[in-house]
């Protein structure tokens, strides 16, 4: 291209960006396109966000879009709830899934319900997003992921990003739809600059507007031998130990599932019926949540796909401990992914 | 001394009439004692301060050192600690916050095992398993929790369980100005007075919020008014005055003691540090004003005026004070860090 051809230079195709600033750019994205977008939460305005979810947006939209509350969760989700059934569009932070005791019966009582109470007729379009995930001895009260307890409960979506290019995609996503979406970060796929993070926190991102569709997976790593089904922080920790197993013949398929309702069973099951061994790593709750989800997927659908037993990491069930080595013990840490992924491979 | 049938809850017309509680002035030996508690906070939290930032970079992440995750420092609250805490005895329970260290002090937490549990030992109050926000010491009622205003609700059955067992015990509840906005808090100012439960609410106002400054937050300038609204006795202490916070937390706990019900004070002190160890401060439009404010020269001052202190006693209690928390340090970093075998431990009794 030459001076001549191009008088205007044209605007950036794509950028480099950490999983929050592309979080933010999707939420800058929305709230310029659509006037009912708003953000309500605690220290979103000057702040910026605890966890950098909203930096900028304050001297872009103003305080009455961006909007600092209160440390009452059980009001300004509620308030969420209904500026929702009016026609606003908002989105509101609950800074930390684990802060989930405080407000809960608004977020699955109302939330959740009233489109299917009200036979259709009211819809709840609104967004709650927070932060989640451990490893940086934050202790049993701020280092949940909680995920399987919201996919539990009927009628909200559940999104989770782990990359910058999802992160955008899905907040726009989650904006757009019509039903509560529930949008879990967590704290290390951010790109903080004060916790320590995988290079994958930070990648392309296109500038314009697009889409990452809810519900479905993504393929992030194609393999023959194995399928990893995994999501958020552990998608990095699997993808480190896919490339070291790679050194040594044993081919993995990972699978980023993206979001957790509606989950993608067809994409689980796909690729199960391509390597015939599943390894589940999930960073939340090893007992009724999302690893015996994903299993059940198979056994219900056709455990006949399955050349091995499947192994499961995932929290044993403990509160999750401070000190960094029990903290450590109890997380998917690659340690514990390589191990399973060993065993179930038989390498 | 109770009033009634342990653990019946008192209908409010069989209460005995209110009776303004007499001043409660320190006297010489207590005053000095304020302010040793007050020094002896301050050396610690400087010492958590500078252990916590060994070993966090290069530049900061917060997962890592010898006391890894987040830091919520009391400096600039020490008389509220002291004030309050002077009253009680170690049956007495008190239940503190994310910001707990003062009020554990001041209480007579074990300050070797909660260092330990700040440093993730095996040796500390909680194994390593519960951190800086989880400090429980049986031995002295005291406990924190790092969700806000929940700390209030346990107080009231750490009340009850005192009345029922025939005691005079009472229970402190503390929690920061952010916290009068939730729901337990309401909750909880509701339930004591109707149950006439020996405890006293108090309300730490050091203006923030994390970020959110108080007038932001709060639809009342004093949440004395929101306690008086429940039907207790509450007051607003200004200018984070140690011995107005003793006389007005004396009056308080000794009405509790008596079987008269909860009372509520809220205390406007001053949060010197930022929210949590790494936070920017962007957002304070206070700061210039900090080191004018902070309590602890104010009071040295005073007692200096009042010929209780010289240069020579202040060296001397800080000199003591460093010697106590020192040995606390390194007990922490003596001791051992928990076997990661042993994660699963303690989830059921
Ligand atoms: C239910 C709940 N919501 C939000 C938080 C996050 N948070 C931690 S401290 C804090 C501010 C608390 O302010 P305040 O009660 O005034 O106490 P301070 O920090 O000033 O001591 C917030 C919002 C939390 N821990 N729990």
């Amino acid at each position: 291209m030459t001076l001549t051809e191009s008088p205007a230079a044209p605007a950036p195709s794509s950028q480099r960006l950490t999983t929050a600033k592309a979080m933010v750019q999707g939420l800058e994205l929305e709230m310029a396109r659509d006037d009912s977008v708003i953000y309500l939460g605690e220290d979103v305005g000057s702040y910026g966000g605890i966890f950098s979810s909203t930096t900028g947006l304050l001297d872009r939209f103003g305080p009455e879009r961006v909007i600092d509350t209160p440390i009452s969760e059980t009001a300004f989700i509620g308030l969420g709830i209904g500026a929702a059934v009016e026609g606003l569009r908002p989105v509101v932070e609950l800074m930390f899934a684990d802060f989930m005791g405080v407000c809960l019966d608004q977020i699955y009582n109302h939330m959740a319900k009233i489109h299917y109470e009200s036979g259709g007729n009211v819809k709840v379009p609104m967004v709650l997003t927070t932060a989640v995930g451990g490893g940086y001895s934050d202790g049993a009260q701020h280092s949940q992921c909680l995920w399987g307890t919201f996919g539990h409960l009927p009628g909200m979506k559940v999104v989770v990003p782990s990359n910058p290019y999802d992160a955008k995609g899905l907040i726009i996503s989650a904006v757009r739809d019509d039903n509560p979406v529930v949008y879990m970060f967590h704290k290390g796929v951010m790109g903080l600059p004060w916790m320590a993070k995988n290079p994958r926190s930070m990648g392309e991102v296109p500038a314009g507007d697009y889409t990452v569709p809810i519900g479905e997976a993504s393929v992030v790593r194609e393999g023959t031998d194995v399928t990893v089904v995994t999501l958020s922080l552990s998608v990095h920790h699997a993808l480190d130990v896919a490339d070291k197993l790679a050194e040594d013949g044993v081919e993995t398929e990972v699978i980023d599932l993206r979001s957790v309702v509606p989950l993608d069973r067809r994409a689980i099951l796909a690729s199960v019926g391509k390597t015939g061994r599943l390894v589940v790593v999930d960073e939340d709750y090893l007992s009724y949540g999302l690893s015996g989800e994903v299993v059940a997927t198979i056994a219900d659908e056709d455990p006949g796909l399955l050349r091995a037993p499947v192994a499961r990491v995932a929290n044993p069930d403990v509160p999750i401990p401070y000190s960094r080595p029990l903290e450590y013990a109890v997380l998917p840490r690659p340690e514990r992914i390589e191990a399973a992924i060993r065993k179930v491979v038989g390498a | 001394m109770t009033t009634q049938a342990p653990g019946r809850p008192t209908p409010p017309e069989q209460r005995p009439p209110e009776q303004p509680g007499l001043p409660h002035t320190p006297d010489d030996e207590t005053r000095l004692g304020l302010y040793r508690t007050m020094v002896l906070i301050r050396t610690y939290e400087e010492a958590i301060l500078r252990e916590y930032h060994v070993d966090k970079g290069p530049g900061f992440d917060i997962g890592k050192g010898l006391i890894p995750g987040e830091m919520h420092l009391s400096a600039g609250q020490e008389p509220v600690a002291a004030g309050v805490c002077a009253h009680l005895s170690t049956g007495d329970a008190v239940t503190a916050t994310h910001r707990p260290h003062h009020l554990a002090i001041a209480h007579g937490v074990d300050m070797n095992r909660m260092t330990a549990e700040i440093f993730g030992r095996e040796t500390g109050l909680g194994r390593g398993r519960g951190g800086h926000m989880h400090l429980f010491d049986p031995d002295v009622h005291f406990s924190c929790s790092g969700i806000i205003a929940e700390g209030y609700p346990p107080a009231l059955g750490q009340a009850f369980a005192f009345r029922r067992k025939g005691t005079d015990r009472i229970a402190v509840a503390v929690t920061g100005e952010g916290a009068a906005n939730q729901g337990a808090f309401h909750e909880s100012l509701n339930l004591a007075v109707l149950w006439n439960l020996p405890v006293v609410f108090v309300v730490e106002d050091n203006d923030w919020g994390i970020s959110v400054p108080r007038s932001v937050s709060t639809c009342v300038p004093s949440n004395a008014t929101r306690a008086e609204a429940y039907g207790m006795p509450a007051e607003r202490i200004e200018d984070n005055a140690v011995e107005a916070i003793y006389d007005a937390a004396g009056r308080a706990v000794e009405r509790a003691r008596q079987g008269r019900g909860p009372s509520l004070l809220e205390i406007h002190t001053l949060r010197m540090w930022g929210h949590f160890e790494g936070d920017a401060q962007a957002y304070r439009v206070d700061l210039t004003d900090v080191p004018g404010r902070d309590p602890i020269p104010t009071y040295e001052r005073t007692l200096k005026a009042a010929g209780l202190l010289d240069d020579e006693a202040v060296s001397n209690i800080k000199a003591e004070a460093a010697t106590r928390v020192e040995e606390a340090v390194t007990f922490a970093k003596d001791s051992l860090l928990p076997d990661p075998a042993d994660a699963g431990k303690y989830v059921f009794a």
